[in-house]
């Protein structure tokens, strides 16, 4: 028997959210088909690579190396960043807020965020420390200071979105991030709660979860697999927002990524390792459903929009 | 074509003789037809019967058994395209190009989690000179572990190379439409998997039609090296195919050649390693499976064909970190691997010299194994005395996740003479924690 080529087809499709302004505006999602399955369907957005900038100016050296020596402050970086090759859109990761950490002020986060988003034009992201509280309050405002831009914040989770998305999302017409732990139910809950405070699906882009390979990665790929599947074969709207996952966040603070060369000499250069493992975690998520990865090493940037550029 | 219940029912005898366990005939067709009993439980079938019977009843996509050094590795098999849905049967294998950074990834050998973690196969590709060729086929073979000929298509080639690493029994890869007979025979002289490959897709279908007619069925796909979309294509054709349209031509295991495909791009070939390894590659060919690729790898591999309805375990024991010893504290957690991984990464962070004592708690995380009864004030006394703890460590300072705080009196009066510390309950907070518990004494 000849084989026929089978398509598959889908009634359903991945809500195409948009990011930032202008010529520089990036589109999430759209597409009615499994990622990178050009031969089911034509893709209506590439899947996006964005470059995580931490307002520490030792984490950032921890994954890019020496890619910012030289750089005076935060938004002296993110312009080198903007640069780079493949690089879609910059988030900012605002790790000094953190009160158990350099427990800087809102007032600080954001004089480096409004400094930062006045040197590009591209898409900004704006990651809290982790705090629900510190980030809510970041958040609120950040977005009020960045009116216009059509910021993505991340994140908002069961603890904080009511603020979050009543501030972000309701007064000043940002997207809002919706972060839950690695489980289909609970990123579907935080959609509909959301939803029903008026923050509707086309103001949400969802982080189901990040994790380095190796560390239970396979409930992030299980996780991305069955929100897509549930978002194209049932039609279900409350699981269609894109898909949004912070990579280089999670695979530099793994031993692979971390551990000197002195304490593993084997193992070869700290950064490489680094590279391949934000890499080998992109390039899965990717193809398991994530519509845009953030990364912080420049050179996986680039081979993972490399990827993307073949695929597509 | 899978054959329905009332199909098989016509062939067997008919006589409901209640040998195969059975009360009918039709009872056992119905079984037969929806996998739970094999078709062999009937004696009273005709060998024509049963050869037609097995062949259509047979799974959706063949295992394919490679000789490897002393052992032996399991490709295919699989029965669902998503890992959530069942569980993935065989893990992707990797293979490094003997003319790639070869020796460096021969070193590469450790344990994570209980498996043994190297590249599975030694490859190596026919350039245009047959006594090259064969060269490197013997430096593949004397690495012991499985072997890949890419012959190219040159059926010269694969005669001379096959011929002299034969006992290694390597698979045999480059038959296609126009050799396939020759290459047939060559495969069958030595007892080899056969690699196809095919320009498109129905070129593909078709020699492999043509090759199971000659009674080939030991078979790999090789998606090709045109491009990388192209290559996706085929991979993900192939066992969408195979598993959900039933196509059983296409149930075999695939062969994608990431280092052809990057063209020398080290960082974009880790990248389409990863993508392959989740999008249906059984065995992916690299340049290099150094340190830094293969802990990316391998620990992603690792994640996602873990069997999702069991947890993946540590051994129970002492692990010592940052050079631990006798006289520095002991935490104790529980055995489910993610939480020795967190749990180990941030105490490895801190640089405080201690002991983390894993306890069977049967694979589960902390709260939920302490809810099962499973991580207990009896349990982690068992543990301390069943490893001789006493014995090896002369602290006697203990630290318990946060999480089970209130297990801290019981735990008192079961470890007479231990100091029982109450730490974090989430991992992150381990660091300070420790450097201050340190400082404190
Ligand atoms: S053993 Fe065969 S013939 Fe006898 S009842 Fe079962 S199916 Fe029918």
């Amino acid at each position: 028997m000849p084989f026929k080529k089978p398509v598959q087809k889908f009634n359903a499709a991945i809500n195409e959210v948009a990011i930032g302004t202008g010529e520089n505006e990036v589109k999430l999602g759209g597409q009615n088909c499994y990622p990178f399955y050009v031969f089911d369907s034509e893709i209506a957005n590439a899947p996006k690579v964005g470059i995580e900038i931490s307002d520490i100016e030792d984490v950032n050296k921890a994954a890019a190396g020496d890619f910012y020596d030289g750089c005076a402050d935060v938004a002296d970086a993110v312009k080198k960043a903007a640069a780079a090759e493949g690089v879609d859109f910059i988030c900012i990761r605002l790790d000094g807020a953190d009160p158990n950490g350099e427990n800087r002020s809102v007032e600080q986060c954001v004089e480096t965020v409004k400094k930062a988003a006045g040197v590009t034009d591209k898409p900004l992201v704006i990651a809290g420390c982790k705090n629900n509280e510190k980030d809510a309050q970041i958040f609120d405002k950040v977005s009020d200071a960045l009116q216009g831009r059509n910021i993505l914040v991340l994140s908002a989770r069961e603890e904080n979105y009511k603020n979050v998305a009543a501030s972000a999302g309701l007064a000043y017409g940002q997207k809002v991030g919706a972060e839950s732990a690695v489980d289909v139910n609970l990123a579907k809950q935080l959609n509909v709660l959301m939803n029903q405070m008026g923050v509707g699906a086309q103001s949400v882009i969802m982080n189901t979860g990040a994790a380095a390979a190796g560390y239970g990665f396979e409930y992030v790929i299980s996780t991305l697999e069955r929100v897509k599947g549930a978002a194209l074969t049932q039609n279900d709207a409350m699981l269609q927002p894109p898909i949004i996952t912070p990579v280089g966040n999670e695979t530099w603070n793994v031993k692979e990524a971390m551990a000197s060369d002195e304490d593993m000499p084997g193992w070869g250069d700290r950064i490489k390792r680094g590279v391949a493992m934000e890499i080998a975690t992109a390039a899965a998520c990717l193809a398991a459903g994530s519509d845009a990865v953030i990364l912080k090493n420049p050179k996986s940037a680039a081979a993972v929009s490399a990827m993307i550029k073949e695929l597509i | 074509m899978a054959l329905k219940g009332l199909d098989i029912f016509k062939l067997t005898p008919k006589t409901n003789c209640k040998d195969c366990g059975n009360p009918t005939c039709m009872a056992f067709a119905m079984k037969v037809a929806s996998g739970a009993v094999d078709i062999s439980k009937c004696p009273h079938l005709t060998e024509d019967v049963l050869a037609k019977l097995a062949e259509s009843t047979a799974p959706p996509m063949k295992t394919i058994k490679v000789k490897a050094g002393d052992g032996e590795y399991t490709l295919g098999g699989e029965t669902v395209l998503y890992r959530h849905e069942k569980t993935y049967v065989s893990k992707t294998l990797y293979a490094v190009d003997v003319d790639g950074d070869f020796d460096n990834s021969l070193k590469v050998d450790y344990d994570r989690i209980g498996e043994r973690m190297r590249f599975e196969f030694a490859f190596v590709g026919f350039k245009g000179d047959i006594d090259a060729f064969v060269a490197g086929a013997k430096k593949a073979a004397e690495a012991g572990r499985g072997v890949i000929l890419c012959t190219g298509g040159n059926v010269d080639a694969a005669k001379a190379a096959a011929e002299a690493v034969k006992d290694a029994k390597p698979i045999l890869n480059g038959a296609d439409a126009s050799n396939y007979e020759e290459m047939n025979a060559v495969a069958k002289q030595y007892g080899l998997v056969l690699g196809v490959r095919g320009e498109t897709l129905e070129e593909l279908h078709d020699t492999v039609e043509k090759l199971e007619a000659l009674g080939n069925k030991e078979l790999i796909l090789d998606v090709g090296v045109k491009s990388i979309k192209f290559a996706f294509e085929f991979a993900v054709q192939i066992r969408r195919a195979a598993l959900q349209g039933n196509d059983r031509v296409f149930g075999y295991p695939s062969l994608v050649n990431v280092k052809l495909l990057a063209g020398g791009n080290y960082d974009l070939e880790t990248a389409l390693a990863s993508l392959f390894t989740l999008r249906y590659g059984s065995i992916i060919v690299m340049s290099a499976m150094d340190y830094d690729r293969s802990l990316a790898l391998f620990g992603m591999r690792q994640n996602i064909f873990t069997d999702p309805q069991k947890p993946m375990k540590m051994e129970p024991g002492i692990y010592p970190l940052n050079g631990g010893g006798d006289d520095d504290p002991c935490l104790i957690t529980v055995d489910f691997a993610l939480t020795y991984f967190v749990v180990s990464g941030e105490l490895e962070r801190s640089g405080v010299p201690c002991n983390l004592l894993i306890s069977d708690a049967g694979g589960y995380s902390v709260l939920t194994a302490w809810a099962a009864g499973k991580f207990s004030a009896n349990s982690i006394a068992n543990f301390i005395k069943e490893y001789e703890v006493e014995n090896k460590i002369k602290s006697r300072k203990l630290i318990l996740p946060g999480k089970v705080a209130v297990l801290k009196g019981e735990l008192q009066d079961k470890l007479p003479g231990w100091e029982i510390i109450v730490g974090t309950s989430e991992a992150v907070a381990l660091v300070k924690f420790l450097k201050e518990f340190v400082k404190n004494g």
